[in-house]
């Protein structure tokens, strides 16, 4: 059993890691610098849950890893996350349809979390579920302002959604029945309708439409990724790898 | 057309029972957003359990020319300050 916990924690950890370092990126690139500051905030607080969990899951797994073994030493094909994080996101519309989604997600997965009988995982997404809940508003209200903006705006908005909405459908991917049995993991599977109601809201609220896309085939939670996450990976990994052990 | 966002200045109250005090100013198209920027930019290390926002351009301010006729003639107003009692003994909230 605890190789499956291993593994889940591992996707949700990797799934908030990915997403922050994506969202570093925006750092002195954002439109503006008060927006500079905004995806900074949100991408450290997906990289403080990305931290507990990965804290947590080198004691689950018992070899002795801690969190920065398992951010910086592990390659492609041991990461968990869903390929909707990892791909590039340097086109503002973009970032903010994927942190709407991404957001959204994470509220109803967090929110049910809180009640899991694994006791880690309920402290960590009780506190986490205020955080992603500013995300889900900070995300809204740009695919409103964009989407309901100017003709050139609503095109691009529109552009973004249909961009992102092909890895929507990896996020609902079926977790370990086991581990749903006990109480620990909460079903993905059963947060779809919940999710995309949140998600639906805010797309008809902005004047958007709902794309209607064949999902992409996915596999992250199995650890088939999308060519992109080995580019992040050299980056963020670099200089760990490059000086082991070093702190500072 | 001026395409960057107007100035707004933040005031922040620290806990309950203290006013607001002015931290700083940022840019914002909106109101809404103004707010949210400064939730993001001023109250990151729990500074804050209020945030007001006040469009840059709304506040009057007192020019440096009038210094002399506002402010100078409180200088020599020592009977203002209340340093003319006697604090009786063990009287502590005076």
């Amino acid at each position: 059993m605890s190789a499956a916990l291993f593994d889940h924690v591992l996707g949700l950890a990797d799934d908030a890691l990915v997403s922050a370092q994506r969202m570093g990126w925006w750092i002195s690139r954002a439109p503006e610098l008060e927006e500079d500051v905004a995806l900074a905030n949100i991408g450290l607080d997906q990289l403080g849950q990305a931290r507990t969990l990965l804290d947590y899951a080198g004691r689950v797994e018992g070899a002795g890893r801690g969190e920065d073994d398992l951010a910086y030493l592990r390659d492609d094909r041991e990461f968990r996350n869903v390929w909707l994080v990892e791909r590039p996101q340097t086109d503002f519309g973009v970032t903010v349809a994927r942190l709407l989604v991404f957001a959204a997600y994470q509220s109803e997965l967090y929110a049910a979390l809180s009640r899991s009988t694994d006791a880690t995982l309920a402290g960590v997404a009780g506190k986490a579920v205020k955080e992603v809940a500013y995300h889900l508003d900070h995300a809204a209200r740009w695919v409103v302002r964009l989407g309901d903006g100017t003709d050139e705006s609503h095109a691009r908005m529109q552009a973004a959604l249909e961009a992102e909405w092909p890895f929507v459908d990896e996020l609902f991917t079926p977790a370990d029945a086991g581990l749903v049995e006990q109480g620990i993991a909460a079903d993905p599977a059963g947060l779809r309708p919940a999710v995309l109601d949140r998600v639906a809201a805010v797309v008809g609220e902005a004047t958007l439409t709902l794309p209607e896309v064949a999902p992409a085939v996915g596999g992250g939670r199995r650890g088939l990724h999308t060519e992109h996450l080995g580019y992040l990976l050299a980056e963020m990994q670099h200089l760990a790898r490059s000086h082991p052990g070093a702190t500072w | 057309m001026n395409r960057d966002w107007p100035l707004w200045e933040v005031f922040i109250r620290s806990r309950r029972g203290l006013s607001h005090g002015h931290v700083g100013s940022l840019h914002a198209p909106d109101a809404e957003m103004a707010l949210r920027n400064a939730r993001d930019l001023y109250t990151r290390r729990s500074e804050g359990v209020s945030i007001w926002v006040v469009p840059a351009s709304e506040i009057v301010a007192s020019s440096p020319d009038e210094r002399d006729s506002f402010f100078d003639p409180a200088g020599d107003k020592v009977y203002r300050h209340p340093t003319f009692y006697d604090v009786p003994e063990g009287v502590q909230h005076l």
